[in-house]
């Protein structure tokens, strides 16, 4: 009976040990894929002209493969929409949080978190029919699909992250450290900006930053309402080429392992840094600063 | 008694949502005097103790009725500034909670939110209190490193430091060496006979041992209401009731 039950137990744990391998070994095998298709270009190109060279011409003749433009226009798109998204993800974490009645809160948060669930290819068709036009005739620009544009749908896209994981930091900030506040006469916007934002200042930064990776590799918006020009923006309202939209409208086009091909996934290794990066910095401020529970004693 | 009256309580209820966990206490406390409630877990001494700086007020559905008088103004009249009230009114909780900030932070916080910017001051303040509170000879040369690198001691001495900072008219302490060893406990027992000359302390403590050796007054409190209260030589000794005679001699609780 025991041995039996050793032997199961012995099995289910190498059954869990081989699953667990083959979705890291998959995973694996994309990354070589990716290095694999990518750095033949470099063959061609040196890495800095690759990575700040001005012009992104892949199909002329002779092609030039800088994507420095498309580089800039994913920064430049990833920056505006933190700035948009970070206040209102933030506030209304601390709004739910801290100030909303109970019954609002087991009402909004979760509505906040179906926002997650719309999905991107929506949220371009509504930035390029509603919002595009809108802008058009707001600001007199040449065209609604623009960098503020996509900086705007990107930032409504990272708002649920920001605000789901800052409320869940917010709120965990223990009642007593709270009340210590109360009890020595701080009022709740006192307790609220001195004590419980320090607090969960890891919790928010986390959520801030994975949503930036979300906006940064987001592809369908960019593709949509970005504006598909491949020069380094000098207004908001210029349009631009991220780097995920780049990829996914020529790819198709690209002859199969041609330097085009190779520029592309090249490209995709670059947002891949980019991505790497923002989870790193996550982890490591998670990890380092992490929530100030209950002091032990 | 030939003391001032600093607070007095009547007639009072609370309620937590339909629980009545208080009912019809009236209870006066007295500037230079340490009063001791004691009685068995869970029957409202920290409810009572928390309705004394309006903490009650965070509760949602929760209700107070009667009055509580500070200086003879009821502090539940509308017309109350809660978070002025509550620097008036200090309070150390049962469990350590320093802010997770510098030891010099703890103790500026109250000030700084209550308005006080010049630096020397401050200074001043903090040192003058972390003495009073006897744990400026332990943290004078690490008060800029994080209050929660010290012991549960030091860390409750640091809240205590805290609440003087304000230059509070009453301290309420919940059971505050529950959470200590017997020399912490020690330490914040003689730390109270200091402090009792300045301010008006209400304790909670559940130790009887620690209420004869500490207060002036004991209140005994069961099933939310107040049985008996008296000088606490006097309730220890010859206590009117059966009831708190039972308690006090250990024979329920
Ligand atoms: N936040 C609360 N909500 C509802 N009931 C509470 C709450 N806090 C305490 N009580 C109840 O009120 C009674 C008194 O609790 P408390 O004042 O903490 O007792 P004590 O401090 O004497 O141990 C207990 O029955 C407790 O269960
Ligand atoms: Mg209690």
């Amino acid at each position: 009976m025991a041995i039996n039950r050793q032997f199961k137990e012995r099995w289910m744990r190498r059954f869990f040990f081989v699953i667990a391998s083959t979705s890291i070994f998959i995973l694996l095998l994309i990354m070589i894929f990716l290095f694999a298709e990518g750095l033949p270009i470099f063959k061609k190109v040196s890495l800095t002209d690759f990575i700040f060279g001005k012009y992104w011409y892949p199909t002329s003749e002779p092609p030039e493969f800088g994507i420095f433009p498309l580089i800039a226009a994913s920064i430049s798109v990833t920056v505006l929409s933190a700035v948009i998204s970070i206040p209102l993800g933030v506030m209304t974490a601390i709004y739910l949080a801290e100030i909303a009645a109970f019954k609002v809160r087991e009402i909004v948060k979760p509505m906040v978190e179906l926002l997650a669930a719309i999905p991107s290819v929506v949220i371009g068709f509504f930035g390029m029919v509603i919002v595009s036009p809108f802008l058009q005739d707001m600001f007199d620009v040449a065209t609604g699909l623009n960098l503020f544009n996509a900086a705007l749908m990107l930032g409504f896209m990272s708002v649920p992250t920001i605000c789901s994981i800052s409320e869940d930091a917010v709120s965990s900030v223990p009642r007593a450290m709270k009340e210590a506040s109360f009890a020595l006469g701080a009022t709740h916007f006192e307790t609220i900006f001195k004590v419980v934002l320090p607090a969960s200042l890891s919790g928010i930064t986390t959520s801030i930053i994975l949503g930036m990776s979300r906006a940064i590799g987001e592809t369908m918006v960019v593709l949509m309402v970005a504006g598909g020009a491949a020069m380094i923006p000098l207004s908001i309202f210029d349009p631009v080429r991220p780097m995920p939209a780049s990829i996914a409208a020529e790819m198709a086009e690209a002859p199969f392992r041609g330097d085009h091909y190779y520029a592309l996934f090249a490209t995709g290794v670059v947002l891949f840094c980019f991505t790497l990066m923002f989870n790193i910095i996550a982890d490591h401020i998670a990890y380092k600063y992490k929530q100030t529970g209950d002091s032990t004693l | 008694m030939d003391a001032d009256l600093k607070m007095s309580v009547k007639q009072l209820n609370f309620f937590y949502d339909k629980f009545k966990a208080l009912e019809n206490i009236s209870l006066d406390f007295y500037a230079g005097h340490v009063t001791a409630l004691i009685g068995p877990s869970g029957c409202g001494k920290s409810t009572f103790l928390r309705c004394l700086n309006r903490m009650n007020d965070l509760i949602p559905k929760s209700r107070v009725e009667g009055k509580i008088l500070l200086d003879n103004e009821d502090i539940y009249d509308c017309a109350v500034n809660v978070a002025t009230l509550r620097s008036r009114i200090g309070m150390v909780f049962q469990k350590p909670n320093p802010f997770p900030k510098t030891i010099f932070e703890n103790v500026a916080y109250g000030l700084r939110v209550n308005g006080i910017k010049d630096k020397t001051l401050i200074a001043d303040r903090v040192t003058e209190s972390l003495n009073q509170a006897a744990l400026w000879d332990e943290v004078k040369d690490r008060i800029y490193d994080s209050a929660l690198e010290l012991s549960g001691g030091q860390q409750q001495r640091l809240c205590i430091a805290r609440a003087l900072a304000i230059k509070p008219e009453v301290i309420l302490m919940d059971e505050p060496a529950s959470a200590l060893d017997p020399i912490a406990t020690q330490k914040i027992e003689e730390l109270i006979h200091q402090l009792k000359k300045m301010f008006t302390i209400i304790i909670v403590t559940h130790n009887m041992q620690q209420a004869a050796r500490v207060s002036d007054i004991t209140a005994f409190f069961y099933m939310g209401k107040l049985i008996e209260t008296d000088k606490t030589d006097t309730l220890f000794t010859r206590p009117k009731l059966k009831q708190t005679e039972d308690y006090i001699t250990g024979r329920f609780g």
